[in-house]
């Protein structure tokens, strides 16, 4: 094998690219993956969005190597690695419980990789102190894993997965457990460091934000199915069906009728005129409450927007935006999500108000209609 | 008295109200705790009848225990057995713990199951057929067969402490361990191990108490020089009241009184 | 999805990593199996071997002999009976005195409650040899209780209460309490606070509360103990036969005997064979019927 143990200290690790194919894990007759193909690039952080459920922790635990999965393929650059048992693998691993020794003392935890791996202590008391520098916990080596606070401890779970240079790093939820303001400041950092350590970086998230900010790639799981793999942009842009359109960022769905010929219709609005697919099936309009705009009385549809008019339903102010429901010929409930700057303060909107709402084409996302389960 | 007054719950009942339960609760706890105890002082009655309190207090019956050898010689035999097995039993009933508790198997519940009759089986059964059973391929009246016997009444007792104790314990430290390089024995024996040493010594002081007092195996698969303590002291209680017995059963109220302390005690070291 | 595993009829490396499963669960159990072999070797096969020596006859042939006479001998009814007897009763005692001991353990704050756990734990660890010979001495004729109780005048001559049932009652009470308590004990404790709460902001008064909510939540735990009670209590030997005097029965007694008088290995593996069967029979019943309770309640 040639991933070997890396021993070597003044060396900046090069990453690896993670290979997954057919990737098949069975629980009875319910598939937690199933046959996923997955390419990770080397280097990048790349993380796996889902409910509970979906199968993400299932992948990542397969790529340590703690779930044995009943048919597939991993390889970690061109090694292949599914037979491999985790202690040879030389991956990093964040628990999402952080799983620190309490035993031992915070260097003794940090250190613990590089003594299996044959380090001197000179040197791994050394890799200690600067991990302990990366994760800004400095001179806090001694302490008992009990007197640290909960950040703490998450920088020093995150010390000890990198401070043998693994060449991928696996993440499991590491931040759910700490508080918003914590998690926010650490997802900023989290992704400082790993531009810092440049290794290949898996992470798995339930929270889409915390998704969108750190990925350099989305990939969204659902039922053991990779729903869609992308950049957040696209995927938060071109969201591939309902499930991704729902589960990332707010959207309402609005049904489309097709009269066959390439054009499609919501109510008498024309949304699409040139709609090419051979599939013969249902579409639906997403539309994002943020992208939509108060047209002016009167406005119209026209090659550059569409125009959606109808009473407010409901008003709610939270914080620096407010949302709202446009009632669309009591049919329809169309969201709308606008910004609360100082000088148009309160109400702009009030329930019972007659309102057009504008939506600009080019923010027109289509989606195959789904049957609701 | 004012604390009467003070609320006793949540739901405003007050110490008053709860009175009967406090009386009725403490001469239950007086009923259970008296008559463990109440043999000690009448150990040291000087006279055959063993008054309480005593008349005259000596100590002429521990002299007898200490100076008799039959007595002496089934002491030795009783510890004897109890720490060897303790010794066996212990990391039999860890290895099983472990093992089945880590294992995700179908099977592991069943062997679980499987591990645990020894408590079901009536004793009475147990002893007669380890005494038959022995007896073809002579372990009986030998250390050996009783160490068996009681090593096998015993280990259920250790994995369920130890199966506790791993519940209380996040296994994820292992999967850590073994994503920095750590084979599963490494994992086990470094990073585990340590973090339920107190929970391992506890059910080592219950294997050896439940050697050391277990009588009905003893009565059938012990005998002639290697018979136990509480052989001796069975067939003595149903012939006559030895006052010797006063004496050693103070002897082993203390021993066992000792050892459930050190285990509360280390019980709540490791917390 | 992918279509290329589609070609072979199973899936990528699918053998290897089921052979690699394999091998590893066997692994793990391997260190159970000396515990499984020593089970095997000193419950397994004596039992397994006594329950064949039930069925042979002395003549050496399969026979329903050893059945037989425990249907028509009358010492072998009175033996049951007996047992039944004081299983039920004893079980019975240990319920009226061990609710209120568990119900005020669980209404204590945690470290009271550890130091009054002790009145209930240093019994159950002393040797049950020791706790039977206190009772014998305090219930003798001229016994501590006997000398205490006619001080006082509670009675003018001393009472018979040992080497009967009186005594063995009393002896085996003492000896199960602890196993009713502690698992009782351990479903009080479960009981969420906040449903006494909801109970008593609802309108309950504490009385009802505790009968309507409490009481039934409790039942798991003290069904689970007299469970535990009473299967021991049927297989008992060392306390009925020192306090019992001779005069209570029970089967573990019989077994003794039949095997100190009259070596017959037929009739007392027989009768061991019964008391098993019967020990399973209630167990597995008992545990059936807990489960029913739990379907048709929803949660305990």
């Amino acid at each position: 094998m040639s991933s070997q143990l890396d021993t070597q200290s003044s060396k900046p690790s090069t990453a690896l690219p993670i290979h997954i194919q057919g990737l098949t894990k069975k629980y009875g007759a319910m598939y937690a993956l199933d046959s996923v193909d997955l390419e990770v690039k080397s280097g990048e952080f790349l993380t796996l969005l889902g409910p509970s459920g979906s199968g993400k922790t299932t992948l990542l635990m397969a790529i340590a190597g703690f779930s044995r999965p009943d048919a597939g393929s991993i390889k970690f650059g061109d090694d292949e690695v599914i037979l491999t048992p985790p202690h040879k693998r030389n991956v990093g691993m964040v628990f999402q419980s952080y799983a620190l020794f309490p035993h031992m003392s915070v260097a003794e935890n940090i250190a613990f990789p590089l003594k299996l791996r044959g380090v001197d202590s000179g040197e791994a008391a050394e890799r200690v102190e600067t991990a302990l520098a990366t994760v800004q916990l400095d001179g806090l080596g001694d302490r008992d894993i009990d007197q640290l606070s909960g950040g703490q401890r998450q920088r020093v779970a995150l010390a000890r997965a990198f401070v043998f240079r693994p060449r991928i790093l696996l993440m499991d939820e590491p931040l759910s457990a700490l508080d918003k303001k914590l998690r926010e400041q650490m997802q900023i950092e989290l992704k400082h460091l790993h531009e810092q350590l440049g290794v290949t970086t898996v992470y798995v998230t339930h929270d889409q934000r915390e998704a969108l900010t750190m990925s350099d790639r989305i990939v969204v799981i659902n039922q053991g199915k990779l729903t869609q793999t992308d950049t957040p942009h696209n995927i938060y842009n071109h969201p591939a069906n309902a499930f991704v359109a729902d589960f990332i960022g707010e959207s309402t769905m609005l049904p489309l009728k097709s009269d066959g010929a390439g054009k499609l219709f919501f109510l008498d609005h024309l949304i699409e005129s040139n709609f090419k697919t051979d599939a013969a099936r249902d579409w639906a309009l997403v539309i994002r409450p943020e992208r939509l705009f108060v047209a002016e009385k009167g406005a119209t549809d026209s090659d550059k927007s569409i125009i959606f008019s109808g009473v407010v339903s409901e008003f709610v102010f939270q914080g620096e935006t407010a949302f709202a429901l446009l009632s669309i010929n009591d049919q329809y409930k169309l969201a709308f999500r606008f910004g609360t700057d100082s000088s148009s303060s309160q109400n702009i909107l009030q329930a019972g108000d007659q309102v057009s709402l504008g939506l600009n084409r080019s923010d027109i996302i289509i989606i195959p209609q789904e049957d609701q389960t | 008295m004012s604390w009467l007054n003070k609320p006793a719950s949540d739901t405003q009942i007050t110490h008053r109200d709860r009175l009967w339960l406090y009386i009725v609760a403490t001469i239950i706890m007086l009923l259970l705790v008296i008559p463990t105890f109440i043999v000690m002082p009448m150990s040291f009655s000087d006279s055959q009848y063993l008054e309480f309190p005593p008349d005259h207090w000596s100590v002429r019956w521990y002299i007898e225990y200490f100076e008799s050898s039959k007595w002496m010689r089934a002491t030795v035999t009783s510890i004897q057995v109890g720490i060897l097995t303790m010794l066996v039993a212990t990391p039999m009933g860890v290895m099983a713990a472990y093992a089945l508790f880590v294992s995700g198997h179908r099977a592991a519940k069943a062997l679980f199951a499987f591990l645990i009759t020894p408590m079901i089986v009536p004793v009475i059964l147990i002893a007669i057929g380890a005494f038959y059973a022995f007896g073809r391929v002579g372990l009986n009246n030998t250390i050996t067969g009783l160490v068996l016997a009681h090593a096998v009444l015993a280990s259920p007792l250790v994995m369920i402490v130890i199966t506790s104790a791993l519940r209380n314990y996040d296994l994820n430290q292992e999967r850590v361990a073994r994503s920095l390089g750590a084979t599963r024995m490494k994992a086990f024996f470094v990073i585990t191990l340590p973090q339920i040493k107190f929970s391992i010594v506890t059910s080592a002081l219950l294997a050896f108490l439940t050697s050391f007092d277990e009588v009905i195996v003893a009565i059938f698969v012990s005998g002639g020089s290697n018979a136990t303590l509480t052989k001796h002291m069975f067939a003595a209680l149903r012939d006559f009241i030895d006052p010797t017995i006063a004496a050693i059963s103070t002897i082993m109220i203390l021993v066992s009184t000792i050892l459930l302390l050190a285990t509360q005690f280390i019980g709540s070291k490791e917390k | 999805m992918n279509a290329s595993a589609a070609q072979e009829p199973e899936g990528l490396n699918e053998k290897r990593l089921k052979t690699q499963g394999i091998r590893e669960q066997r692994m793990l159990l391997s260190l159970a199996a000396p515990a499984v072999l020593a089970i095997v070797a000193v419950v397994v096969i004596p039992v397994g071997w006594l329950f064949f020596l039930s069925f042979l006859g002395s003549d050496g042939q399969f026979s329903l002999e050893h059945y037989q006479k425990m249907i028509e001998y009358k010492s072998y009814a009175r033996t049951f009976v007996t047992t039944f007897q004081v299983s039920i009763l004893t079980t019975l005692i240990c319920i009226l005195i061990g609710y209120p001991l568990a119900y005020f353990l669980a209404m204590l704050p945690g470290r009271l409650a550890g130091f009054f756990m002790l009145a209930v734990l240093l019994p159950f660890w002393t040797s049950l040899l020791v706790r039977t010979y206190a009772w014998l001495v305090l219930l003798q004729k001229n016994g501590i209780l006997n000398d205490f109780a006619m001080s006082i005048g509670l009675w003018d001559s001393p009472l018979k209460l040992v080497h009967n049932l009186t005594g063995t009652l009393i002896g085996m009470a003492h000896i199960m309490l602890p196993f009713l308590v502690l698992p009782l004990y351990g479903s009080m404790k479960k009981i969420q606070r906040d449903l006494m709460h909801a109970a008593a902001n609802l309108g309950a008064s504490p009385v009802q509360a505790f009968w309507k909510i409490y009481f039934p939540m409790s039942l798991s735990g003290m069904v689970a103990g007299s469970l535990i009670v009473f299967v021991l209590c049927l297989g008992f030997y060392v306390t009925p036969a020192v306090l019992g005097g001779g005069r209570v029965v029970m089967v573990a007694m019989q077994i003794t005997a039949i095997l100190e008088n009259q070596f017959d290995w037929g009739a007392a593996s027989a009768l061991g064979v019964v008391l098993l069967v019967a020990t399973l029979v209630i167990l597995f019943a008992a545990t059936r019927l807990l489960k029913l309770d739990a379907a048709l309640f929803g949660k305990n």
